[in-house]
């Protein structure tokens, strides 16, 4: 049974030094205010795992948090690059981080696998490509019914998986709709997870499109309103392009980006106080 | 010639100048859109940007309509102003169907349902291979690109690919730093020997005219030129030593209907 708790102690309790983590949202309900949370408690060595490592990776990568990232696509979608991730990667700074990069179909192939408790996913994938000889973790194996040729990509299991949901009810069962992205198999391949809700209701209504995690596959719930927030949740709030536009000023050099985490990350408490620091007018 | 008249091309012509390399562009990759879509291939997949504003503009020219599919999961969607981004709510409230992320690429893009992949990059070499990982080296990048995405599958598997880029010197380049996305590989017969699905890259269509493989040799051949440029520019702007076609053909001016729904369709964003 998911237990509700401050989104504090969900991350001090479920995310140590050293964690692999997958916090995941394509591009709908990222868990920004899970991400935040993190950088405030100075979280170090993580293996950060996503498909589309946007603007709350590289604010983890950013702020020092990440030893490794494992992903398939990281840039601003609609904006442009990544500076924080470019800098790690091109400049080491703040320090080197080890990359191991796939495509969103590899990616998605191993999510499944780590959900279905299988060793490895399969598919019709990466053949001809260069990743093949950067990325240790694509192999070559063969149909036992066809002799086919076909890639096999290992079963990602992280420690702890985070996504941000519509609602939950008060048992912990967690509802979300909308674009899905690879949140439910996240959560079922990881050995923890965390789920930020914009809303905890007596009980849940079916919505069209929507699907529920049950409580008994997720530890922990926390109330944080808005906590994907300049993502949005469907039903709840709009994605604030603006915001996503600004971050590319912000994260351009490393002062201003520096800068921006001190007041905003480290000199708040959680996200309703970082709302307030950045004057974030769609949420004070 | 991939760009076949339609009928949005028997209205009067525009001048022009009006326009901009990147709604050139958008338009003429409309039309290809257009013309796939009349020949039953109308399931594209497509990325945002210029890919996504293209597509929404066929689909306001042409009927049939191309079938929009987006990687964040959206399956036909009839978007009322241009998403900004493929997460965009209006993508998924204008859509058939929403599926997951791991469905849409097992079973819509493996399974062999897309017609048309529409894909760019930072570097396209002479047989189509596309590089949106990095420049310079993988180890020591000079500069690190936003990596594969959805692309090599793409690349891979749709009937084909439409590739949209502005064509310079530095991105169109004799060999790609980094093979993100397979076209036709070192050549002919490459695709067939690793067993590829897709038809790979059909048509380029870029600032200055639009680029097809040469059926033999699988080089990418300027078969067009949009009005006013010339085949010297082409040459000047390419990496490698571009053929130029014998009956290479002059872009047909863009005409007053085109202009005006890719006018109604921006203005609604």
């Amino acid at each position: 049974m998911a237990e509700i708790l401050e989104l504090k102690e969900a991350v001090a309790r479920y995310v140590k030094d050293g964690s692999t983590i997958a916090m995941e949202g394509f591009t709908h309900l990222i868990p920004h205010a899970a991400g935040h949370e993190i950088i405030r408690q100075s979280r170090r060595n993580l293996h950060a795992i996503r498909m589309t490592p946007d603007m709350v990776y590289d604010q983890l990568i950013g702020a020092g948090c990440v030893s490794k990232l494992t992903f398939s696509w990281g840039g601003n979608p609609g904006v442009g690059s990544l500076h924080r991730f470019r800098d790690a990667v091109e400049n080491n700074w703040p320090h080197q981080i080890e990359i191991e990069e796939h495509s969103h179909a590899g990616m998605a192939a191993r999510y499944v696998a780590g959900a279905s408790g299988l060793p490895f996913g399969v598919l019709r994938g990466y053949v001809g490509t260069d990743l093949v000889d950067q990325t240790s973790s694509i192999r070559t194996i063969s149909c036992p019914f066809t002799d086919e040729e076909l890639t096999a990509v290992p079963a990602i299991n992280p420690d702890v998986s985070i996504i941000h949901a519509q609602r939950a009810d008060r048992e912990g069962n967690v509802q979300l709709w909308g674009l899905l992205g690879v949140q439910r198999e996240a959560v079922l391949a990881a050995k923890a997870s965390i789920v930020t809700v914009e809303e905890i209701v007596d009980k849940l209504t079916p919505v069209s499109g929507g699907v529920v995690i049950p409580s008994w596959v997720v530890s922990a719930v926390c109330l944080v309103s808005n906590g994907a927030y300049p993502s949005y949740a469907s039903g709840y709030s709009e994605r604030d392009n603006s915001f996503y536009k600004s971050w590319d000023d912000i994260a351009k050099d490393r002062e201003s980006f520096v800068e921006w985490v001190k007041n905003h990350i480290l000199g708040t408490t959680d996200f309703d106080s970082f709302s307030r620091s950045a004057g974030i007018s769609a949420l004070v | 010639m991939a760009i076949a008249s339609t009928s949005a091309s028997n209205s009067a012509p525009t001048s022009a100048n009006q326009i901009s390399t990147d709604d050139l562009m958008i338009v003429n990759a409309a039309r290809v859109l257009g013309t796939l879509a009349a020949a039953g291939k109308a399931a594209c997949f497509v990325g945002i940007g210029l890919p996504s504003t293209a597509a929404n503009l066929a689909r306001r020219l042409y009927s049939p309509e191309p079938v929009l599919i987006y990687e964040s999961g959206c399956i036909g969607s009839k978007p009322t102003r241009l998403p900004l981004s493929i997460g965009d709510g209006e993508l998924a409230d204008t859509s058939d169907s929403v599926v997951s992320v791991p469905e849409i690429f097992s079973y819509w893009l493996q399974a062999g349902r897309i017609d048309v992949g529409f894909l760019g990059g930072a570097q396209l070499d002479k047989f189509g291979n596309i590089n949106s990982t990095v420049i310079g080296s993988y180890d020591k990048p000079k500069t690190r690109l936003p990596g594969a995405g959805g692309a090599p599958e793409i690349a891979a598997t749709a009937g084909q690919v439409i590739v949209i880029m502005r064509q310079t010197k530095r991105a169109f380049v004799d060999r790609c730093d980094f093979r993100t996305s397979f076209g036709f590989g070192d050549g002919p017969g490459h695709r067939e020997r690793l067993g590829l699905r897709g038809g790979g890259p059909k048509i380029v269509i870029t600032d200055l005219g639009v680029l097809e493989p040469d059926l033999e040799t699988c080089e990418l051949v300027q078969t067009q030129m949009h009005l006013g440029v010339t085949a010297e520019q082409c040459v000047e702007n390419t990496g490698w030593k571009l053929r130029i076609a014998e009956n290479v053909i002059t872009t047909e001016a863009v005409t007053d209907r085109e202009v005006n729904a890719l006018r109604e369709l921006q203005s609604a964003t």
